[in-house]
């Protein structure tokens, strides 16, 4: 098809050639026959299985209940820039002005838009470590972008190291996306392999977006904020949330930190698109950083425990696993049946009443594996586990 | 790892050291050398359930008891604590601060078992000076589980 005859086929049908260059998720048909299931034992979701701990939950409350229900500041309330500029600090020793370097989004989705928005230029290339979050190659994509996602292997741990990205730097690559911990397959780099993309960046004079909304989730492993490595805060844009380390998926509240110059673009977007985070979630945000840790700490030992059940558990029914350092998804390979990741999380759903997400959803590296999430009672693993046991037996090849 | 192990049976006294060692990367046999250490040196006291007795149908009655002393020659607040933890109806006895100095969770059948307790044992005991009974109407939450559970919340089965 030529492009004038595209570019009449769309406007026929009232629909953009930018919203028709991204792609529904793949597994539509799949979501369809969840919903017509009893009885399912889900390992499909993607957010911790606790309510939001109380003290956070109440601090919303009483700002309604104080009539805190106006705007604030466009980049977020002054005081919660503040507390997240202190936390930053003393978390993972970054230095961020939280008049000019941060801005507060609805979740980390927004805070991904909006860098790419501001950052990148048609034709632009993104360099996207694949498996990796649905969001990320789309985001490239609206914003007017290519993605070039480059492979991340089982046998490497799933880790991306700086020579894989050299041999894929053009000379349109602008930035590098990378999200460790890793959704979907709970991969952490080290601060040496992260240092590497950095002097990798220095040398191409490219911006690193790293997407750390699962640094609190780590198991034995070492998380190194991609910012505080030496010449990196001027050149990274640091993306990171709520969500996942106080349990607040549904507040929709998310960070970005960055050069004031992106900060500064990334503003202008958000002020006409969103103009702010809505005010209780900002509450209830101050309130996490600022309260007692003490629930995430629980949280991040309970998840541990749960991971370890999963990784054995995985292995003794005969999948290969690689063990998880972060997050909370272990990432089996299912090869050993021959079915598609598709297939297999299809039929294991209508046969066993099991749901778990095909990894073909996270890119074309995840064919062959499926995310199973741990954030769910031990109770609900050990039976996920049983059934799928039954299934891969039934169906090895 | 002893903390480990002891905060994975505080919530789930049933968890097997199969299991635990599952969860703490332990080998079986630490796990229950352990736990066998811990129960032999009383760090673990005993395996129970947390029973909601009101959906048994059992008659069952619960009260707090303040019990002011009256410090005694060559008697300790310890051997009056005791001399009441004896009976099989002080469920739990605790020195406490404040205005009273004892503090005894009593069980029994009915109110009047426990009011017999009280007059007929509790107050006799020398150096017990004074009784504060509190009668337990309802119990929302016990030892960290909430009785009536509240609303599940459903999560969304998928989320990319």
């Amino acid at each position: 098809m030529t492009t004038q005859s595209k570019t009449q086929k769309h406007r026929i049908q009232h629909i953009s050639l930018r919203a028709n260059a991204i792609q529904p998720s793949g597994i539509r048909k799949f979501f369809d026959l969840l919903s017509s299931i009893d009885g399912v034992i889900s390992l499909g979701v993607g957010e911790p299985d606790y309510a939001t701990p109380w003290h956070i939950r109440e601090s919303a409350i009483e700002s309604i209940e104080k009539g805190q229900t106006m705007y604030t500041s466009n980049s977020g309330m002054p005081e919660l820039r503040k507390e997240l500029a202190r936390f930053l600090k003393n978390e993972y020793k970054v230095d961020y002005d939280p008049t000019s370097e941060l801005l507060i989004t609805v979740g980390c989705s927004e805070a991904l838009d909006l860098t790419m928005r501001a950052i990148i230029d048609p034709g632009d290339e993104v360099i996207i470590p694949n498996p990796c979050f649905v969001a990320y190659g789309s985001c490239v994509t609206l914003a007017g972008g290519k993605p070039v996602h480059i492979p991340t292997y089982e046998v490497n741990n799933f880790e991306i190291s700086a020579q894989d990205i050299e041999k894929y730097i053009t000379n349109k690559t602008r930035a590098i996306l990378i999200g460790y911990p890793s959704n979907p397959t709970g991969a952490v780099l080290s601060r040496q392999k992260l240092a590497e993309i950095a002097a990798l960046a220095i040398k191409y004079d490219l911006t690193v977006i790293s997407d750390e909304i699962y640094s609190k989730l780590v198991y034995g492993a070492e998380f190194t904020c991609f910012a505080s490595l030496p010449g990196m805060k001027e050149r990274t844009v640091f993306l990171g949330g709520f969500s996942k380390a106080y349990a607040m998926t549904g507040w929709r509240i998310g960070y970005a930190a960055a050069p004031k110059e992106i900060i500064a673009a990334m503003h202008k977007i958000h002020q006409y698109t969103m103009m702010c985070v809505s005010t209780m979630s900002q509450m209830a945000a101050l309130e996490a950083l600022k309260g007692d840790q003490d629930s995430v700490t629980e949280m991040v030992e309970d998840y541990n425990r749960r991971r370890q059940v999963m990784v054995k558990g995985l292995r003794d029914i005969g999948l290969t696993c690689y063990e998880p350092k972060g997050a909370f998804y272990c990432f089996p390979s299912i090869k050993c049946t021959g079915m598609t990741s598709e297939d297999f999380a299809e039929k294991l759903l209508s046969e066993e009443k099991v749901a778990v997400v095909p990894g073909s959803a996270f890119g074309k590296c995840g064919e062959g594996y499926i995310r199973c999430c741990y954030a769910t009672s031990l109770a609900d693993i050990e039976e996920a586990l049983k059934r799928m046991g039954r299934f891969v037996k039934k169906n090895k090849k | 790892m002893l903390k480990d192990i002891l905060k994975i049976l505080e919530n789930d006294a049933r968890a097997t050291p199969k299991q635990i060692a599952v969860m703490t990367g332990m080998t079986q046999a630490e796990v229950t050398k352990t736990i066998k250490k811990a129960q032999d040196d009383r760090t673990i006291l005993k395996y129970k359930a947390i029973i909601n007795w009101d959906k048994a149908e059992n008659e069952h009655v619960l009260a707090w008891i303040g019990v002011k002393l009256e410090p005694q020659k060559d008697v300790g607040f310890d051997s009056i604590a005791q001399h009441i933890y004896r009976y099989p109806q002080a469920k739990s006895v605790y020195l406490v601060s404040g205005t009273v100095d004892l503090l005894v969770m009593v069980t029994g059948k009915n109110n009047h078992e426990i009011a017999d307790f009280v007059s007929q044992k509790l107050s006799h005991i020398d150096g017990v000076k004074e009784t504060v009974t509190q009668f337990i109407l309802k119990r929302y939450k016990e030892d960290g589980e909430v009785m009536e559970s509240e609303e599940v919340v459903k999560r969304q089965a998928v989320v990319l």
